[in-house]
């Protein structure tokens, strides 16, 4: 029995972005370059820019590639940082919430210790949802000191959806510009030409762009967004393969000089085949969302409830009421998530600790530490993530073997 | 069996995993964190705790094709076994931390938990033995190679963690061919230097990494008389018999080095004198523990042999028990004697158990 239930780590490639890619692979050339060769390569590589872009809700020219979720969000964070520092030095402040993934973490904190910046943490609440007036006030304060804000659209373990549309229009009034990193939401929510719908409900949030409207469980670029991180292999193309969306009225200072590609935002040859294994997850993925979304809904539905009636001491974290549709996060008195792992792993099933590891070693979640867990709690949870490929036999497998995996594990931290 | 092979990312225990594997057992590779900032790059002798020796033991159990994670027992190595090792010198005493970590994170609390999780047998890359004794009871014995032999530092083990415990190294002939079965095997680890020091000690500094977490307050270097010689930039770490490094400014009468004879804490003084001083005739500690079955009789005073050192050689002595407190003679006196320090006591090859000494007596004082 082979049990994957941890999409958000990484999906497995979708045949169509598999067969994208070899198919590029057999196509010779430098996108850069003049000769057809090249010309075919730029036809693929654009082609797909158009397929990303249309996602998000953004112009191709918007789209710049990269390697991945982390070198976006890189690029999004310090590109706006130093941009907005050398317009004007008093903007040294970042913005930005606890509970984010460790590719913001570590990045303002690399900032904050190498470049004078000074980063205003903005709490979440015990569902890890950021706090809208927290982060309101943040940015009223000295506006004129900030350099940038940056925020999760999705919390990457316990599934929380943030008010990315209030954030952004609390950024926008400020004048600030704001960095989102999309990489857990992307593929788990609506993409914005599927929930841009004219007339959507006469909802308060500002959410209107190009004549639509986003349902508050579609992603894309709405007013007040200024960059936003996106991946590949987190929706089943192959890995290696990212974009950031950078808004036209936006300066950003690029990470990597050189041959000047993507508007001399990210030099470099451009990946043309792990841009059209992308643009073919991307399609793969929306040509049955809502069927698929809806699915998965339910699945994870039914586990969190199977969950919570068949095994004792064990509480669901996160938003139930604004999570991600694929992402079951669940907490285990007495029992630490390495055992868990373990015995689950031996039984063929993969799932995830959720937090981030370094050399293999699960460590308490800082998301759980920042939601107000202990670190005990926060050393014992469970991320399951369901993906395109999930079915309903393999939830009930799962729940055939987790009520022993947890008692095992709980009688070896006893 | 279901077999946990601690693997350190070092070549004794991949070939000891292998030979695990050859054996026919289920065998999953585990490597444990013991640092909670572990270093990146594997650095002079230490052999464990880098993400680079970590990666060591991914890349052997890869080649044995074996399951392998990463288990953090950081916190408790922390607790039970860097914290003791500060409070052992605080008090004056000579830790020996390898030994604390076999009897309180190897083969306890990892073997709880492996047990916990349904393995049988915890398998190590100790050189060392297990073998059922005529009694049918399990008992512990030196490795065939005596040069490489780490009984000593095993001596902590109980009958039931000998149950438990499984050294496929046991017969290894010597280290060279240990390295030369690592190289037939595919092992990249096969002419990985060999570990010593203190693993969480990087630079084999110890009084500097002591220096660093607690306050070294200068004091006096007294003789056996009294007499004030020199001065100390603090007391810990110090080693009974440590001649070097000891800038006495009042030469020795008669003319003759002076060693540590040892530590005092609470006056924060350390006691210098000449090298008969650092004979000992007797060594005692309440804290003890046999390794497997008990003597029948260890009221009675019996011969054996002991060692109290890892590379120290094993000298003929007599033990008994005295008022719940082990008390050992050595036939001719044991030099340079710390308290703190592990006795293992043997019988032939066979470990009869351990102590930690709280008490000696100076051969001098017996003469006098």
């Amino acid at each position: 029995m082979a049990i994957y239930l941890d999409h958000a780590a990484s999906s497995p490639v979708r045949p169509e972005a598999r067969e994208a890619y070899l198919a590029a692979l057999a196509v010779t050339g430098n996108p850069s370059s003049i000769h057809r060769d090249g010309q075919n390569a730029r036809r693929i590589l654009e082609d797909a820019r158009v397929v990303v872009s249309d996602a998000l809700g953004c112009d191709p020219i918007e789209l710049i590639f990269t390697s991945g979720g982390t070198e976006s969000v890189n690029l999004g964070i310090t590109g706006l940082f130093r941009a907005r520092r050398s317009s004007d030095p008093r903007r040294v402040r970042i913005v930005v919430p606890e509970a984010e993934h460790h590719a913001t973490i570590d990045t303002v904190e690399w900032l904050a210790a190498h470049e004078g910046a000074v980063i205003d943490w903005v709490p979440v609440d015990s569902l890890g949802r950021i706090s809208l007036e927290a982060w309101q006030a943040a940015l009223a304060r000295d506006s004129e000191t900030i350099a940038v804000a940056t925020c999760l659209w999705a919390n990457n373990e316990v599934g929380t959806i943030q008010p990315v549309v209030r954030l952004a229009s609390a950024c926008e009034r400020a004048g600030v510009p704001l960095h989102v990193d999309a990489v857990a939401g992307f593929g788990q929510m609506s993409m914005v030409s599927e929930s841009f719908m004219p007339g959507y409900p006469d909802d308060d949030s500002p959410v209107a762009a190009g004549g639509g409207y986003l349902t508050p469980q579609g992603i894309g670029v709405v007013p007040g967004i200024s960059a936003m991180s996106v991946s590949g292999h987190k929706i089943g193309s192959v890995p290696g393969i990212g974009a950031l969306y950078v808004s036209r009225s936006t300066s950003i200072e690029p990470l990597l000089h050189g041959g000047g590609q993507q508007r001399g935002l990210r030099s470099g040859t451009q990946n043309a085949a792990a841009a059209s294994s992308m643009a073919a997850a991307i399609r793969a993925a929306r040509s049955f969302n809502i069927f698929t979304m809806a699915a998965i809904e339910g699945m994870t539905g039914i586990l969190r409830e199977r969950i919570l009636s068949e095994i004792q001491g064990v509480s669901i974290t996160g938003d139930t009421a604004s999570r991600l549709a694929n992402n079951v996060h669940i907490v285990v008195e007495g029992a630490a998530s390495a055992d868990m792992l373990y015995l689950l792993d031996e039984a063929g099933i993969s799932v995830s600790a959720g937090s981030a590891c370094q050399a293999g070693v699960a460590r308490p979640s800082h998301v759980l530490l920042a939601m107000g867990y202990d670190e005990k709690t926060a050393s014992s949870a469970l991320r399951i993530t369901l993906g395109h490929d999930t079915n309903y036999e393999e939830i009930g497998s799962l729940m055939d073997v987790l009520p022993g995996v947890i008692e095992k594990a709980r009688r070896a931290s006893a | 069996m279901r077999v946990l092979a601690a693997m350190s990312g070092g070549v004794d225990s991949a070939v000891a995993a292998a030979r695990a594997v050859e054996a026919g057992h289920e065998v999953v590779g585990v490597h444990l964190a013991l640092s909670r900032m572990p270093g990146t790059l594997r650095t002079g002798s230490r052999g464990c705790c880098t993400i680079e020796d970590s990666m060591d033991a991914q890349r052997a159990a890869n080649t044995l094709g074996i399951p392998y994670y990463v288990w953090d027992f950081s916190e408790k190595f922390k607790e039970s076994i860097v914290d003791d090792f500060v409070a052992e010198y605080e008090a004056g005493r000579t830790p020996n931390p390898c030994m604390r970590c076999n009897e309180r994170i190897k083969f306890a609390a990892l073997m709880e938990k492996a047990l916990a999780l349904g393995f049988d047998a915890v398998c190590t890359g100790h050189y060392a033995s297990v073998v059922r004794g005529v009694d049918g009871e399990l008992e512990l014995h030196r490795a065939s190679d005596y040069a490489k032999d780490q009984s000593y530092v095993l001596g902590v083990l109980t009958a039931d963690q000998l149950k438990h415990a499984m050294f496929p190294l046991a017969d290894a002939p010597t280290k060279a061919e240990v390295r030369a079965e690592a190289a037939r095997r595919g092992l990249s680890v096969a002419h990985k230097p060999d570990s010593h020091d203190i693993c969480f000690i990087p630079d084999g500094d110890t009084r500097g990494w002591l220096s660093e977490r607690v306050d070294m307050v200068p004091g006096e270097v007294i003789d056996h008389t009294g007499a004030v010689v020199g001065t100390h930039d603090g007391s810990l770490g110090f080693t009974v018999g440590q001649r070097k490094g000891l800038h006495l400014t009042r030469p020795a009468q008669d003319g003759r080095p002076r060693f540590v004879l040892s530590v005092k804490p609470a006056t924060n003084t350390v006691v210098v004198g000449p090298k008969e001083a650092l004979d000992i005739a007797e060594i005692a500690g309440e804290k003890f523990t046999w390794c497997g079955s008990a003597p029948a009789s260890p009221e009675t005073a019996f011969a054996c042999e002991v060692q109290i050192r890892a590379h120290a050689d094993p000298v003929p002595a007599v033990a008994q028990v005295v008022d719940g407190e082990l008390v050992i003679r050595p036939v001719d006196p044991l030099n340079s004697v710390a308290t703190g320090q592990t006795a293992v006591v043997y019988v032939g090859t066979r470990v009869l158990g351990q102590m930690t000494i709280s008490r000696t007596v100076s051969a001098l004082a017996v003469a006098l």
